[in-house]
């Protein structure tokens, strides 16, 4: 008998969890969402520059097929092509949506969307709210669930952590395990369905442009318990952040996109050294092409800012009021952190680890892992960017996915049956409390907070803009290292009540498992594409690697192995990137 | 106390039960620090200057650039995110206390739900039909949106409750960063259709009426919301819907 009020978890509410929450509470599920901050501080907030959707208001020729043609070429023809073209040509519509949920989107004189230029297209494609668009994304998409909430069909699971999946003899997924994050208490919830919406990783790196909460964690765990993870060696260096001590803060790509140069003095004169090596696409060139560009200036030709590590990136020619409307928010950031004003002087930058191109497989057509009854939608699955994701489509990735994993998920619900016995869940629940107990027992010496910063630091070296295979390996061995010295640890603050520190170094296993899938994949792909670069393999190779690495855990080697997919390039043929 | 190093003071308290107790650390500087790298470089070796071993220290944070609201506490007395809280410009020893108005988690962690809650109660969202394609929403003027957007930057920090006199847990008063939510959302085309019933959320026990004017939320918000400004602007609106109600309109 078909399911008629299934019931979904949904784990994650950034863009990507709330965009499923909404398309599948309208369609009669019950949902219970679960989320480590509150929804509303979820990382999303951060997002500033803006989300693309070719909607053609400013008599350019744009079209969702442009878009489309964008998208592969920037992201190195590396993603399955029909899924983007999908998005493509529903972002418009979504648009429209976000509007209708009272976004306050930035206006034309006439009223209509404004919108902006970002990298890697010749098109104004992106809406934006100020410089702070994730934030009213979020907000309006919080809004309408919170409408569901007071109806009572979605219920909220706040200050909760997903631990792991919990899966049948059959290897179908359904319920989770999840950890309260102030009692401590370890649960499982039994569902039709489950969703995974956790964002990305950045704290794999250390320091990056994501939020604490940004730990891969959950995507790890799934991965160790039998989910493929693909295309974990793209990892996205945005051009211009702010250094600093904990967190390298994003200076949006709306700089630029609103006229913002890039340059080093030389011989005594500014040299816009984006605007000369690339003509046509100037400052606004694709993230993994500008990243290589500044860390040219800066390392190989020793241009950087007194010898540091850092490059203007220049606002100072544009009006001090036009500038407020449009970037205010994230002036107010290099105002607040640096203490200068970019309207007067121009702004200190260099690239910072940004985003996962990477992440949880997911089929085609429907968001689907490997895992039936397991979905996952957002950053924390690789479909929509191949191996560069070009500014401003990631928010529409999110709830573009989220729109289609909510339904998706509620259709298999309705066709599912209903879970048999109680033990898989009585299983997952020990084998979590018995990693707690040995946490909690823990008397090594070895502290996780330092385990953390060297992963950081190796994954920073080794896994970010440029990639060596003999440093790979040594990375590698240093990530094994760490595993054998986690396993040393000791935790010294055993409180049982809202312990961040155990939350904390539970979460770092998970990270130190996923990097080793970061560095064997690079390491394995001998070849150049997106923001995967090695300079011993500078060329991008077709004939041997067009296609979408795989990464499935091998648990009794306790490593990844990799395996490799065709990649879907139906609609259009790979041509070579030249920008 | 050599120049070198930082100095903190910070309000301990284990639950929600538990009594509160002050601890001293001393940490060495680093440039460009902000409450949050003292925080995290603590948790690294959680010892007090009087060489103490210590649990961690408990708080929330999430995105560290003011956007998410995560890290509000009272920092040197006063209600703000621990994130732009830059050491170069905080008198030493540096207190930390948590936000004394809402109920206690874990040290510097307390428990902000009622301000989510809140916005339930008055509804803030805009009623649309329903996900499927409608077409785009209502044409709206570019000082309208100048109008909304500043209204709609705030980050349910909480700053302003923490430091209204009137926002405690007797009388249930939603405070002012919900009542600028009713503002903008009644200033929204299609959110005004719930106009009435937002005004009728902020009538009674918790509402409006019970805003005492000592403007303390406006001077305390992060994100310069005209937050007084917006009191005014739903009080005007109220007085007209309570006038309409009474003249059975
Ligand atoms: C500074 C910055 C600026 C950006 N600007 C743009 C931009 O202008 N345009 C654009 O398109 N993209 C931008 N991006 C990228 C974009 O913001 C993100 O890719 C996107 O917001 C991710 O959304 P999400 O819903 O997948 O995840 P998130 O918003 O990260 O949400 C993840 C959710 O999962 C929850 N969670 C995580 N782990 C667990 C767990 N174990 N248990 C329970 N819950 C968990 C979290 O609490 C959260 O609710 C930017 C990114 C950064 C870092
Ligand atoms: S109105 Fe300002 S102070 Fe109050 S919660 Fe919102 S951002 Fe914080």
């Amino acid at each position: 008998m078909p399911n008629s009020s299934p019931h979904l978890l949904i784990v994650g509410g950034g863009l990507a969890g709330l965009s499923a929450a909404l398309h599948a509470a309208e369609r009669g599920a019950r949902i219970s969402l679960f989320s480590v901050v509150p929804v509303k501080r979820s990382h999303s907030v951060c997002a500033q520059g803006g989300i693309n959707a070719a909607k053609n208001l400013k008599g350019e020729g744009d079209s969702p097929w442009i878009h489309f043609d964008d998208t592969i070429f920037g992201g190195d023809f590396l993603a399955n092509q029909p899924l983007v073209k999908r998005m493509c040509e529903a972002a418009p519509g979504i648009i429209d949506l976000l509007d209708r949920m009272g976004v306050p989107f930035n206006r034309t004189p006439e009223g209509l969307l404004d919108f902006r230029r970002f990298g890697g297209t010749l098109h104004h494609r992106t809406a934006f709210a100020g410089a702070t668009t994730g934030q009213q994304l979020l907000y309006a998409l919080d809004e309408q669930v919170r409408r569901h909430e007071a109806s009572g069909q979605v219920e909220k699971f706040e200050h909760w952590e997903f631990l792991s999946a919990v899966l049948d003899d059959n290897g179908v997924c359904r319920g989770i395990c999840a950890m309260d994050l102030r009692s401590m208490e370890v649960r499982t919830f039994a569902a039709d369905a489950v969703i995974i919406a956790t964002g990305g990783i950045g704290a794999i790196f250390g320091k990056s442009t994501n939020s604490i909460a940004c730990t891969g964690s959950a995507q790890s765990a799934l991965y160790q318990q039998g989910a493929d993870y693909a295309n974990g060696e793209f990892i996205q260096v945005h051009p211009t952040a702010i250094p600093g001590e904990d967190k390298l803060r994003l200076m949006s790509e709306s700089a630029r996109g609103e006229g913002g140069r890039v340059w080093v003095p030389k011989d005594g004169k500014p040299w816009y050294f984006l605007e000369e090596w690339y003509p046509k696409y100037g400052n606004l060139v694709p993230r993994d092409v500008a990243t290589r560009a500044i860390h040219k200036v800066v390392y190989e030709l020793g241009l950087g800012l007194d010898g540091q590590p850092a490059v203007y990136l220049d606002l100072t020619h544009i009006p001090a009021h036009e500038l407020d409307i449009k970037l205010g928010g994230i002036l107010e950031i290099y105002e607040k952190f640096v203490g200068d004003d970019p309207r007067k002087v121009p702004m200190k930058v260099f690239p910072a680890m940004h985003y996962t191109m990477g992440g949880l497989w997911v089929d085609n057509e429907h968001q689907a892992t490997n895992i039936p009854g397991l979905f996952a939608c957002g950053e924390c699955e690789y479909q929509y960017h191949g191996a560069n994701r070009l500014g401003a489509n990631s928010l529409v990735s999110c709830i573009f996915g989220g729109a289609i994993a909510g339904p998706t998920a509620v259709e298999y619900a309705r066709a599912s049956t209903a879970a048999g016995s109680p033990r898989p869940f009585e299983q997952e629940k020990l084998r979590q409390e018995e990693i707690n107990a040995r946490l909690f027992a823990s008397e090594g010496s070895e502290n996780p907070f330092v385990i953390w910063k060297e992963l950081g630091r190796t994954m920073t070296e080794h896994c970010t803009v440029i990639r060596v295979n003999d440093n790979l390996r040594r990375a590698d061995a240093k990530l094994q290292e760490l595993l054998e010295r986690y396993r040393k640890l000791g935790l010294r603050d055993k409180t049982r009540w809202a312990n961040p520190a155990f939350f904390f170094t539970r979460q770092l296993y998970n990270m130190l498992q996923l990097a080793r899938v970061i560095c064997l994949g690079a390491l394995a792909r001998d070849e150049s594409r997106g923001a995967h670069y090695k300079p011993a393999f500078a060329e991008r190779d077709d004939a041997n690697w067009l296609k979408t690495t795989l990464a499935s855990f091998a648990p009794d080697a306790d490593e990844p192995r990799l395996r490799y997919q065709p990649v879907d390039i139906s609609l259009l043929p790979p041509r070579p990137r030249k920008y | 106390m050599p120049a070198n190093t930082v100095r903190l003071r910070i309000k301990r308290q284990a639950g929600p039960q538990a009594p509160p107790v002050w601890e001293e650390f001393e940490i060495p500087y680093r440039p460009h620090m902000n409450v949050i790298v003292a925080l995290r470089d603590i948790a690294e070796n959680p010892v007090t200057r009087d060489g103490r071993p210590t649990s961690t220290i408990a708080y929330e944070a999430n995105c560290l650039e003011e956007v998410c609201g995560a890290c509000a506490m009272v920092i040197n007395g006063r209600a703000r995110q621990a994130c732009t809280a830059l050491v170069d410009r905080l008198e030493q020893p540096i207190s930390l206390e948590p936000l004394h108005r809402f109920p206690m988690i874990r040290d510097l962690q307390v428990d902000r739900s009622k301000l989510f809650n809140d916005l339930r109660r008055v509804k803030a969202w805009v009623p649309i039909d329903g996900t499927y394609a409608l077409g785009s929403g209502p044409r709206q003027s570019p000082q309208d949106q100048e109008q909304a957007y500043p209204l709609s930057r705030c980050i349910s920090c909480g700053n302003c409750l923490e430091v209204c006199p009137q926002y405690n847990t007797r009388t249930d008063y939603v405070g002012a960063a919900v009542i600028n939510q009713v503002r903008l959302f009644n200033l929204h085309p299609t959110g005004k259709m719930h106009r009435a019933a937002r005004l009728d959320a902020l009538t009674g026990p918790g509402g409006i009426q019970e805003c005492g004017y000592a403007e303390n939320c406006v001077k305390a918000c992060p994100k310069d919301i005209p937050l007084t400004d917006s009191i005014a602007a739903v009080n005007r609106q109220m007085v007209g819907h309570l006038w309409g109600k009474a003249l059975g309109r």
